[in-house]
């Protein structure tokens, strides 16, 4: 799979892009030319057969990948215990963390009504809440982008419109919509979906502009009409514009959901972090922070993955 | 009257308050099976000419005929082939040809009668083995050839070939023009080509129109070959007319109405 060069518009997330960490390759198996001593008698090592050697090379190849985030993890949990390990400390100790929330960790499924659930249960709730926001923003922005790409009235009408609304900040929409929505759960998602939404909208458009004329001429020597031409060109052509834009969609909802969910309450990982706060459970604090990290990563993962499925072959021409 | 006629084409450019006249007056009669090159120097419009042609650009005056009748717009009866083969990256090489045989014979032809209408066209330019690779996966030739495959495929009326080998190398290309020279023999399309490469217009064509530099370009001069077909790459080297032809040629594009960038350094 050929990854295709990043092609930015306006709204750009800087991790959004491919990274490529250039790790030091860690070689294992290179120790065997110890000097020995002069002996009368050389004795051959065996050689590994093909099967071996791959495998090394395989292995060696995990190793040089695996090793160097874990080694970094290591030392800056180290640092962290040897900072805070002092009685007196304001965060918790590493160790510490892991010894208070042990039951969180071993228990993520228990629920015993209320907000007093697992952190499954939260973490399923924001994911949810994400979900729905983020689909109807995808839905919408890629219909309304394909509009003011194509259209050049409807980019002139809606455009500095929608440059001055994607600058509001995510959570000053939250009280409009508590007051239009008078309920917290379609609050949050619309909070969701018009964070999302922006990213999307900006780069179908620019995905749409930057369809090559070669390709509407091939369109219209063809005589597609208009949904043949959606479909068969339109799309795919902008697939890399619009999954850039969902991407940076994806990462901007889950950043939002925190903060919206620590407002509305109710079950949901961001109000379980206002709710640890509230009872000066710190340690739960951190171990929501590293679940939602996590979530997060695995989010823009299964992104991209789509992205590199629905992109294939349009990256080099 | 002929089968494909150019007829009194003005073309002017609007830029605001600007307007440059591109074409001036273009007629150019194309009869069935004939094969027509139309060159000139770059710059001089003959792209535009083969866009009227191809109904993706409108003319200011005058207007193109096939079979008598008007066209003003695209369409499949003139299929293209295009320089930069425009070739839809995310389609195999199969799917794009497959794309414009399902267009054009959606009524006429089963599936069935498509997948080996499509595969007989990508047989044609020797294609076939390659209909499931994606078009970063061949050649620049071959990329070529499934654009021409495309075209054919369409069964046009008028092939129209904009510069299609310019962005190839010497031997590909001549490899290529061999292959539409066959192609052209068996099938008898009618074909309009755009070149600036004279050897190319002489080898493949009945008949050459010289364009004049821009702006405002004319017809300067058309010239008949003569030479019976099918015609031998090398056997031509030492026909007398055949470099009688390319002597007009090149006396009309380097003489006469040198390119103006050229004339600029003197």
């Amino acid at each position: 799979m050929t990854e295709r060069a990043p092609r930015v518009a306006a709204a750009r997330m800087p991790n959004a892009g491919e990274k490529q960490m250039t790790m030091p390759a860690v070689r294992i198996g290179s120790a065997r030319s110890v000097a020995a001593p002069p002996i009368t008698v050389v004795k051959l090592a065996v050689k590994p057969g093909p099967v071996g050697d791959r495998l090394l090379a395989r292995l060696s190849d995990i190793a040089a990948h695996v090793l160097p985030p874990l080694l970094v993890i290591a030392t800056l949990v180290l640092v962290w215990e040897m900072l805070c390990a002092r009685p007196g400390a304001s965060l918790p100790a590493p160790s510490r963390v892991l010894r208070e929330t042990w039951e969180l960790i071993a228990d993520p499924f228990f629920d015993r009504g209320g907000i007093d659930r697992g952190l499954f249960w939260h973490l399923s709730a924001s994911l949810r809440r994400v979900g729905l926001g983020y689909a109807l923003a995808a839905g919408v922005g890629v219909a309304l982008g394909t509009l003011i790409g194509q259209s050049v009235w409807a980019l002139r009408g809606l455009d500095p419109l929608f440059q001055v609304l994607r600058t509001v900040p995510p959570l000053a929409w939250l009280p409009l919509s508590l007051a239009a929505f008078r309920d917290g759960q379609p609050s949050a998602i619309f909070v969701i979906f018009i964070t999302a939404i922006w990213p999307i909208i900006i780069n179908t458009a620019v995905g749409i502009r930057n369809i090559p004329q070669d390709y509407r001429n091939v369109a219209a020597i063809l005589r597609l009409n208009a949904i043949e031409f959606f479909t068969k060109i339109m799309i795919p052509s902008a697939a890399p514009y619009i999954f850039t834009g969902l991407r940076i969609g994806i990462g901007l909802s889950w950043l939002a959901i925190v903060a919206a969910e620590m407002l509305i309450g109710g079950v949901g990982i961001g109000f379980f972090i206002w709710d640890a706060w509230n009872s000066s459970h710190i340690s739960e604090i951190i171990l929501a922070l590293t679940y939602v990290g996590i979530v997060g990563f695995i989010l823009d993962r299964i992104v991209a993955f789509a992205a590199g499925i629905a992109t294939r072959g349009t990256a080099a021409n | 009257m002929a089968y494909l006629k150019i007829d009194h084409v003005d073309k002017t450019f609007h830029r605001g308050s600007r307007h440059t006249e591109v074409l001036n007056d273009i007629t150019v009669d194309v009869d069935q099976g004939q094969f027509v090159s139309i060159i000139g120097h770059s710059g001089c419009g003959k792209s535009t000419l083969l866009n009227i042609v191809a109904g993706l650009t409108q003319s200011t005056r005058g207007g193109v005929l096939l079979e008598g009748r008007e066209v003003d717009e695209p369409g499949p009866d003139r299929a293209v082939v295009f320089q930069n083969h425009s070739l839809l990256p995310w389609l195999t090489v199969y799917d794009n040809v497959r794309l414009a045989v399902d267009k054009v014979f959606a009524a006429s032809k089963s599936r069935r009668e498509r997948h080996h209408w499509t595969m007989h066209n990508l047989e044609l330019v020797q294609m076939g083995h390659a209909k499931d690779r994606r078009p970063a996966e061949v050649s620049g030739g071959m990329k070529q050839r499934v654009g021409i495959a495309r075209a054919l495929a369409m069964q046009p009326k008028v092939l129209l070939l904009d510069e299609p080998f310019g962005a190839l190398d010497a031997l590909t290309r001549a490899h290529l023009q061999d292959s539409v020279m066959a192609i052209h023999q068996t099938l008898g399309n009618t074909v309009l080509m755009i070149t600036h490469d004279l050897d190319e217009a002489v080898l493949l064509s009945d008949r050459i129109v010289m364009m004049t530099n821009g702006p405002a370009a004319r017809i300067g001069e058309v010239l008949e070959v003569p030479m019976p077909r099918p015609r031998k790459r090398l056997e031509l080297a030492a026909d007398p007319a055949y470099n009688r032809c390319r002597q007009r040629v090149l006396e009309f594009l380097y003489a006469r109405h040198k390119a103006p960038q050229l004339q600029a350094a003197e």
